[in-house]
């Protein structure tokens, strides 16, 4: 008797799983007809866990301030924007299985993906199914390689070209070394711009020394070679913690280059236990500086500090700009929530050629049609332990 | 007639596995064409399929030989690589994709098996866990190795350097196929769930039968007792290095199938690292070690969960790890294996049959 109750019970525990399924995906239909028509959907993409989380938090939280703005002013048209962050812990197969459950979602576009390689894979379906994409921080060449995507950083060859114009241009070296992450595709694609773009402003790079990511601890032999080499400036195209490390192992070398880096290099003051004194007279290029006297700035860091207890970089600014830009190219095309992912598309492409958005990584944004922003770098200089504009 | 019996079970156990994917290819195929799938269903069937063949591999490897292997992504990684260059470079000229995509699995088997020979000769001369060192050391040498290598093609041929795109003068009209750490991008996406359930066939086709050929008999007695089959003539190098090989080139045919499962490929960490071996080897031990059907159906599972969990936000991969312990638990200690003994279906049928014969 106990046997065949229990059998009993695998049988309809098996039972319940198998049309627990077919009534989740008829749930999905009904709500999609009920949903329809009164709010836009946006998607996101971008790591949650793993090594590459802290960008994708920044960006989920960066966005949701945004959404939660918009739709307290109004919405869109009329329309309340839904905002829906999918995790895919910045590997490729897992981006394009987050934007599949999107797509089951049924979003009418998509804020992402955050980082490049994701970025790239997922544009090739969002070009296939004919979807609205803006990413905030993909910054590689191929990811906006289609017309339905657009991006709000830079791209990495132009932040290459961008820094060695501006070096070259301002006089602040003619011998560079160059210390960068092999293995990143954000670092070695700002390289190999900076490098194609030197001789033509009179820099000589006199060392390029790489890393990987699996010996990103210690630097001494990098900068050794570089100060052999007998470099004025050090170039530093990555992110900010092993910027840390450089500028902490220089100090104890007893050498002392002037230090540039892009956009990676902001949160270098937020590194725990890092003294911040190392880093005086660091200069970045940075669309985004999170003590900006503006009152946009100040309101955004002000709202991210009281909602998620720290100061936002660059990725959150990034992504706040991106919803308003969707916002603004919605507008636009004075679209309506009723319209398909695949009928928006079309119109948003036209309309986010022709808007033009102040936002917190720059004033008067404006888009190409082949996806590149166009927008002034901003040169920041750590003075005092916080960043100052230089001109 | 004991022979014929024993026969009988082994032949009925493959016909099981078999129909098991052609069964699970049938259904999805119906219900993909009635349109109740979710896309991100439809998006996993591909990955579904190569994790299926990993697990399948490196079984062989782990379950059949004896060997431990730490480096499977490293043979997945050369088949990827490998495959996705020739369809990159090839995209224009050969426009068969049928074709194209047969010569790229080719392409991408014939690679990882060289790399497995060559690893193989010296290390299974060995005794002890050697394989299992070399082959983590291999898999992170790969990976690293890819991430500086730029690859172009114009009209006079292939260009190679290690430094950077510059270097490698490419005339007019030439394109740089791998960009150092940018990896591959605009690999065509030729892997579909048809390709993915045939390849995964021939794999079982292959494996099974390697099994309980003479052939396979010699590799498991091996596992078992090395002098023994030393004493019996065994060539003990000859049959290891030819089960590692096989494990190596399937393995490299499931990265041909990832690389062209999406369009770009990249050797991160994530994807062709360390993790990703020791992901594998959970499939392995999960499933069973020894059990290529314990494995197909672990990998199933252990690949649908986590996107399956995504409702559950941030929690996921907390459940995940959970579940990974649960399911150890369930099929490996003695208490949860005595009831399940208990409690089993087969036996609640077999008292039955018993209990009517009786009556």
């Amino acid at each position: 008797m106990k046997k065949a109750m229990s059998l009993i019970l695998a049988l309809s525990m098996a039972v319940a799983s198998l049309t627990g399924c077919g009534s989740a995906a008829s749930g999905t239909a009904e709500t999609e007809s009920a949903a329809a028509g009164t709010t836009f959907k946006i998607g996101g993409i971008g790591p949650v866990t793993g090594g590459a989380a802290v960008y994708g938090l920044a960006v989920k939280n960066g966005a949701q301030i945004a959404i939660d703005e918009i739709n307290a002013a109004g919405g869109v048209n009329g329309a309340q924007l839904e905002f829906n962050f999918q995790d895919d812990e910045h590997d490729a197969e897992k981006s394009v299985n987050a934007y599949n459950t999107l797509k089951d979602w049924n979003m009418q576009a998509l804020m992402g993906t955050v980082t490049s390689t994701p970025c790239i894979a997922v544009a090739e379906e969002t070009n296939k199914d004919q979807v609205f994409q803006l990413t905030p921080s993909g910054s590689s060449v191929p990811c906006v390689q289609y017309d339905n995507a657009f991006r709000i950083c830079f791209s990495d060859p132009n932040q290459g070209l961008k820094s060695a114009q501006y070096i070259g241009e301002n006089g602040l070296a003619t011998k560079v070394a160059i210390i960068f992450d092999s293995s990143d595709v954000y670092s070695s694609g700002i390289k190999d711009k900076f490098v194609e773009e030197a001789p033509n402003q009179g820099i000589e790079v006199v060392a390029q020394e790489a890393f990987t990511a699996d010996s990103k601890t210690d630097f001494t032999v990098q900068l050794q070679k570089a100060k052999d080499a007998g470099a004025e400036l050090v170039f530093l195209p990555i992110y900010y913690s092993e910027a840390a490390l450089i500028l902490a192992q220089a100090n104890t070398t007893g050498f002392t280059p002037q230090f540039f880096g892009c956009d990676g290099l902001d949160g270098i003051l937020t590194v725990e236990n890092f003294d911040t004194a190392l880093a005086e007279n660091v200069m970045l290029l940075t669309p985004f500086a999170a003590d900006a006297q503006d009152d946009l700035t100040k309101k955004f860091v002000e709202t991210y500090n009281k909602n998620f207890g720290e100061t936002p970089n660059q990725f959150a600014a990034d992504a706040y700009d991106a919803i308003y830009a969707i916002k603004a190219a919605l507008e636009e095309a004075k679209a309506t929530p009723d319209m398909s992912a695949q009928d928006l598309c079309p119109v948003l492409e036209t309309a986010m050629t022709k808007i033009n958005m102040d936002g917190l990584t720059g004033e008067g944004m404006t888009w190409t049609a082949d996806g590149e922003v166009n927008k002034a770098p901003k040169a920041v200089k750590i003075v005092k332990g916080a960043y100052t504009a230089m001109d | 007639m004991d022979k014929l019996k024993k026969m009988n079970k082994t032949t009925k156990s493959n016909f099981i596995t078999y129909a098991m994917v052609i069964v699970a290819y049938i259904i999805m195929q119906v219900l993909v064409s009635a349109g109740v799938v979710s896309s991100l269903m439809t998006g996993l069937l591909v990955p579904l399929c190569i994790y299926v063949m990993m697990a399948v591999s490196l079984n062989l490897t782990v379950g059949i030989l004896g060997e431990l292997s730490l480096g499977h992504a490293g043979f997945m990684c050369v088949g990827a690589f490998s495959s996705a260059v020739f369809s990159v470079a090839t995209v224009d000229t050969i426009t068969s994709v049928p074709l194209r995509f047969f010569i790229a699995i080719v392409i991408g088997a014939v690679a990882a098996a060289v790399f497995g020979v060559i690893l193989g000769i010296p290390v299974l001369r060995l005794r002890g866990d050697y394989l299992a060192i070399v082959t983590l050391a291999f898999g992170e040498i790969v990976k690293n190795f890819i991430n500086v290598v730029y690859l172009g093609m114009d009209g006079k041929g292939f260009h190679f350097s290690m430094k950077d795109t510059g270097s490698l003068n490419l005339g007019e009209g030439g394109k740089v196929i791998i960009n150092g750490a940018q990896g591959i991008t605009g690999t065509p996406k030729n892997a579909t769930f048809t390709i993915g359930i045939v390849i995964i066939l021939i794999t079982l086709f292959i494996v099974l039968n390697l099994i309980h050929s003479r052939a396979g008999r010699a590799i498991m007695a091996i596992r078992d007792n090395r002098i023994a089959a030393e004493s019996v003539g065994i060539n003990i190098t000859k049959y290891k290095l030819m089960a590692f090989t096989i494990s190596a080139s399937i393995a490299g045919v499931g990265g041909v199938l990832y690389a062209h499962n999406l369009s770009t490929l990249t050797a991160l960490p994530k994807n062709f690292g360390y993790n990703m071996s020791i992901m594998i080897l959970v499939f392995v031990v999960l499933g069973g070690i020894g059990n290529i059907r314990g494995s197909i159906i672990s990998a199933v599972i252990l690949t649908l969960l986590p996107e399956l969990l995504r409702g559950l936000n941030d929690y996921r991969m907390l459940i995940y790890a959970i579940v990974l312990i649960v399911m150890m638990l369930f099929n490996w200690s003695p208490r949860a294996r005595e009831f399940r003994e208990k409690y089993s279906i087969k036996r609640f049928l077999n008292r039955k049959s018993i209990e009517k014969e009786e009556a």
